[in-house]
């Protein structure tokens, strides 16, 4: 046999392997797939939805999901009629591990499952891959927390977030830096994240503009633990402020070590870093930390108050951060398929434009990129070392 | 005899056609079943494969074990990223000016590019570790990988070249003849998904490059691998060039690498250094390891089994555990490091030829 | 200048830390001739134990000082991670002394993985706060400008004890005599009445022990721990113990103090330097640089010792 015949000899065996595998491994998994049967008379209609479910944030991606649930729940509750048929709605949760790669294959699973419409991702750096994916298949995404300002710039007509983007995050925080707190030098730090360099940029470019100085701009990374070299680099430079652009978990211990190397300079951060954890994760020296969140804080909802109550008795848990606008989410959509009476994607994604509703989150209305028209920052310290409501800020 | 000499013959050849009718009906059989996620899985497999034997050349033939394999695939994707999306103009004026319709240069040529700038690091990253004995050699591509990735992950300052951590998106997707692989193609009696087209074009690749190996396999460079692996100081006794036959390995290796990333980079459309982790290398050696170090077809079957495993445990995780013990105890992608780790340890001790290895014990 | 002052103290207080791990690492190659690539992942068990007893203490009584209870908690630590190493060494070295020389790297890498697995099953995913019981209040130093912390003067003062204690060990006692001359001559140590098994079991686990007290000492100087804590250390490490010369004990505590300092001053002042081209961001790629510097221009280390070319 001629080595070309050899290897083709081999292929075969491998391609016959490679098919039985496939088909049977994806007929179980389809088979594990069932969703409940809706009632006769009624179509099912199904709602995706995308967070990390495992990994470090996982908690949070659960919390986004159970604000979803609880949506939808109470929307079949209290029934749900579409161009004369009754429709009960289905969630088709996915776990994207925060992982870019994931994300565009469990988008690719949920167009393939025909949903109606995607709450999700909750990172930028999935909704942004995953974004493409849907906007190919003409599904509706709609963000609860990607703050990132290159998800809606994409010129995808797919695109929607309820909270504010980073590009007006840093500005509030910025705005915070230059009138509150009085400052005409700031140090930035990132931790080489989408997410982090993102908002750092975006602070930079408004400190910048407001004629602070920035004396100087570091990068760490996200699995950083010892910030001491850069911090004593910067302490050297004797900065009003810091700037961090990253999550609680290495924001924390920067906070902690900027203390013990005595910097007296407060320090700043986005929602990333905005957690009750911090506290635990900084210890004392967390009264030093203001931070912002890009949507309006569960204290001040007027219907907060309500909300956490009956998500504490559905789910015996608290709130994390943003349920309050996976559940915005899933209103959202349903009231594109109200107003178009319809429960055709094509026609949902037609309807979102003309959104103008309430929900939790305040006003939701969007702009032509798919932005909220009225974005909300608000700003918290940790004066006695418990996260608390300092400024609400209208964008 | 004659009569069994045929009957064998007879058999082989419609072994052959089955299995050529198997991989051709494989798209259209995998979407059936699962929808268009199976198909990019299968996808995705075929690129794992040329990864793995593209290691197994680096690893299995020659003995070296490379654990920054992935950083030729990061080259090659970052290659056709730059050279084909709208990243370059946007930031640089003068490259806007000079070519103003973007750039769009076609995959082919990129990855003819991609093979020499992949062969090149790869020659970058031997010369060095010539030297060098196993486990240096490991942590030395460790770190090799770990560099290329933190300097795609930072090349956005002073000069935005890699966009740093958010990635390059708006990648051109892969173009045959005018044919766009991102649209369905209309042969008028049967439409072909895009999907599908790019399983088969995978699939060409993958074929090729194990035609390649099997070559190399058998020829006096891949018989001058065995001897360095087996015993470096007899084969250098024996007046093989090993540092030149090390320097062959390691290029030839990245190469088909680089080339893999070129088509990855095209298939998804972005690149962000997340995807080029240490772990994704130590997968593409598990890959090897598992499948049968050394030996093509245990190769294969490796990157086979593994890319379609976490897939399949995504499936079937949560449903089982749900039904058994009413909410998830483990996570998926706890399970899945589990059994990485447990595999790779239990195959070194009982099994080290691999799952599939070469007729004569492997080595 | 105070902040070069600063900076070299950082850069000290983190070699300290590189040259505990780095002498776990030596020790072992020393003797058995293997990277023991599961050294992190015993420093992180060793962290994560640590903080289960001391949860368990700290809810039973809150009156003892915290020097205290972390002196309660640290032999138990070290003695799960001894025999955790032992267990280890038995397992996925042992049996491959023999197979070619890729399967006990291949089995190390595995051993990493599972070890870091079972960490995030028992300890889950997220990264968990660390009690602070050893002061940290920043102390100044003679006015410079600088200062330094209780926490960080101890872990200095540890690595020089466990450095001096090793040398003891090692230069003084019989076992000392055992284990060098199993790491020299195994065969021949054998028939001169040594234990070769028994030997290199004691030094995984003494090396094990090491890496719990290394782990406890940086989840005490930075608060938290989390499954990844173990790996990038033990891979700085390991170049610390090259750097200086692998199989020498001096050589991990110089590689170690070195390397600290080469990191911390590189981020600190190498976008000065470069005029910033480069920056702090590039901080991680420090320790690998001088890793491939060092075997390519003086692999024997800088204080020179063997790095045989084994088939």
């Amino acid at each position: 046999m001629t080595k070309v015949k050899a290897s083709k000899v081999i292929f075969m065996k491998s391609a016959i392997v490679l098919s039985a595998a496939t088909l049977l491994l994806a007929a179980c998994s389809k088979g594990g797939d069932k969703s409940a049967a809706a009632p006769a008379d009624a179509i099912e209609v199904k709602i995706g939805h995308v967070a990390p479910l495992t990994g470090p944030i996982a908690h949070l991606g659960k919390d986004n999901e159970n604000g979803a649930r609880l949506a939808l729940e109470e929307i079949n509750k209290a029934g749900l009629t579409i161009d004369g048929k009754k429709v009960v709605l289905t969630l088709v949760p996915e776990d994207d591990a925060e992982d870019p790669k994931t994300a565009t294959q469990v988008a690719q699973k949920l167009v393939d499952a025909k949903v109606a419409g995607v709450v999700g991702h909750l990172n930028s750096g999935t909704s942004i891959p995953a974004s493409r994916i849907y906007s190919d298949a003409g599904i509706t995404q709609v963000s609860p927390s990607a703050t990132n300002p290159d998800y809606t710039k994409q010129g995808f007509k797919t695109t929607y977030r309820l909270v504010a983007t980073d590009a007006q995050q840093g500005p509030a925080l910025a705005n915070y830096v230059a009138n509150t707190l009085k400052a005409k030098t700031v140090a930035i730090i990132d931790d080489s994240t989408q997410y982090g360099k993102g908002l750092a940029d975006e602070f930079e470019k408004t400190v910048k503009a407001a004629g602070m100085k920035v004396v100087t701009r570091e990068a760490s990374n996200n699995k950083a633990t010892d910030f001491k070299a850069i911090l004593t680099k910067i302490k050297g430079s004797k900065p009003d402020v810091i700037m961090y652009g990253g999550m609680d978990a290495t924001g924390g211990p920067l906070t902690k070590q900027a203390a013990e190397l005595g910097i007296k300079a407060k320090i700043v951060g986005g929602d990333g870093m905005c957690t009750e954890k911090l506290a635990e994760l900084a210890g004392e020296a967390v009264v030093n930390v203001t931070c912002s969140e890009a949507g309006m804080a569960l204290s001040k909802m007027a219907q907060g108050a309500d909300f956490q109550r009956r998500y504490k008795e559905r789910f015996n848990s608290e709130v994390q951060i943003y349920a309050p606008f996976t559940y915005d989410a899933v209103y959202v959509l349903v009231d594109s398929m109200k107003r178009s009476n319809s429960t055709d994607p094509a026609k949902i994604l037609a309807a979102m434009p003309d959104t103008n509703m309430q929900g939790l989150v305040g006003n939701i209305a969007f702009d032509n990129k798919g932005d909220m028209k009225e974005g909300v920052i608000t700003l918290y310290d940790f004066k006695d070392k418990k996260k608390t409501v300092l400024d609400v800020i209208k964008m | 005899m004659l009569k069994s000499l045929c009957a064998n013959r007879l058999s082989r050849t419609a072994y052959l056609w089955l299995g050529f009718i198997a991989l051709v009906l494989l798209p259209w059989v995998a979407g059936a079943a699962g929808g268009n996620y199976w198909v990019r899985v299968i996808d995705f497999a075929l690129l794992y494969i040329v990864l793995a034997l593209g290691l197994n050349v680096v690893v299995g033939f020659a003995g070296l074990l490379d654990l920054g394999y992935i950083a030729f695939y990061a080259l090659g994707a970052y290659s056709f990223a730059l050279l084909a999306s709208p990243h370059l103009p946007t930031q640089f004026a003068s490259i806007a000016a000079a070519l103003p319709e973007g750039m769009h240069f076609s995959p082919w040529m990129v990855a003819v590019f991609s093979i020499i700038l992949a062969a090149l690091f790869g020659l970058i990253l031997g010369l060095p570790t010539l030297q060098l004995r196993g486990d240096y050699l490991a942590i030395v591509t460790l770190g090799f990988g770990e560099i290329i990735r933190i300097f795609m992950n930072n090349l956005d300052r002073p000069m935005n070249l890699t966009n740093g951590p958010k990635g390059i998106s708006g990648i051109d997707p892969i173009q045959l003849f005018g044919v766009s692989f991102a649209k369905p193609l209309d042969l008028g009696f049967i439409q072909i998904p895009g999907l599908y087209l790019v399983f088969y074009l995978f699939l060409l690749l993958a074929i090729a490059v194990a035609i390649v190996c099997l070559h190399l396999q058998d020829s006096r460079i891949g018989r001058a691998w065995i001897a360095i692996r087996e015993d470096e100081i007899a084969a250098k006794a024996m007046g093989i060039n090993t540092r030149n036959m090390k320097l062959l390995a390691f290029a030839i290796g990245a190469s088909f690498a680089g080339v893999a990333g070129v088509l990855f980079s095209a298939f998804q459309g972005f690149v962000s250094p997340e995807s080029f982790t240490l772990w994704e290398s130590i997968v593409v050696l598990a890959m090897v390891v598992l499948g049968g170090i050394g030996h093509i077809p245990g190769v294969i079957l490796g990157a086979v089994l593994l890319a379609v495993f976490p897939e399949v445990l995504r499936g079937i995780a949560q449903p089982v555990q749900q039904f058994l013990f009413g909410h998830v105890i483990v996570d998926v992608e706890i399970i899945r490091q589990l059994i990485y780790g447990l595999a790779l340890i239990l195959i070194m001790l009982y099994r080290p030829g691999g799952i599939w290895q070469k007729r004569g014990g492997g080595r | 200048m105070d902040i070069l002052l600063q900076q070299i103290i950082n850069g000290l207080v983190l070699g300290s830390i590189y040259a505990l791990i780095a002498l776990g690492y030596t020790m072992v190659y020393g003797v058995l001739g293997i990277i023991n690539f599961a050294h992190g992942e015993v420093l992180m068990i060793g962290a994560m134990v640590s903080l289960s007893l001391l949860r368990v203490i700290l809810n039973l009584t809150s009156d003892l000082p915290g020097w205290l209870t972390l002196l309660i908690v640290l032999p138990v630590t070290m003695a799960v991670c001894a025999g955790l190493s032992y267990w280890i060494e038995r397992i996925a070295y042992r049996p491959l002394r023999n197979a070619p020389r890729l399967a006990p790297l291949i089995s190390a890498i595995g051993m990493s993985i599972l070890l870091q697995t079972i960490a995030m099953m028992i300890w889950s995913r997220n990264p968990m706060t660390y009690p602070q019981l050893l002061p940290s209040t920043p102390i100044d130093l003679f006015g410079s400008g600088a200062s330094i912390t209780g926490k960080e003067i101890v872990i200095i003062v540890v690595a020089l004890a466990v450095m001096a204690g090793l040398l003891f060990l090692v230069e003084k006692t019989k076992l000392g005599r055992a284990m060098r001359a199993t790491a020299e001559q195994t065969q021949i140590a054998a028939l001169m009445g040594v234990n070769p098994n028994r030997v290199i079991s004691i030094t995984f686990m003494l090396g094990g022990a090491l890496a719990g007290l290394a782990g406890v000492m940086i989840a005490s100087n930075y608060g938290n721990v989390h499954f990844y804590m173990g790996f990038i250390p033990g891979l700085k490490a390991f170049t610390a113990a090259v750097l200086g010369g692998i199989g020498n004990l001096q050589g991990a505590m110089l590689g170690g103090l070195l390397l600290g300092l080469i990191e911390s001053l590189g981020a600190g002042y190498i976008g000065e330097l470069t005029g910033g081209v480069f920056g702090s961001n590039y901080q991680d790629i420090f320790a690998f640089l001088v890793l491939i510097l060092v075997l390519v221009l003086r692999p024997t280390g800088l204080l020179g010792e063997k790095v045989s070319d084994r088939a």
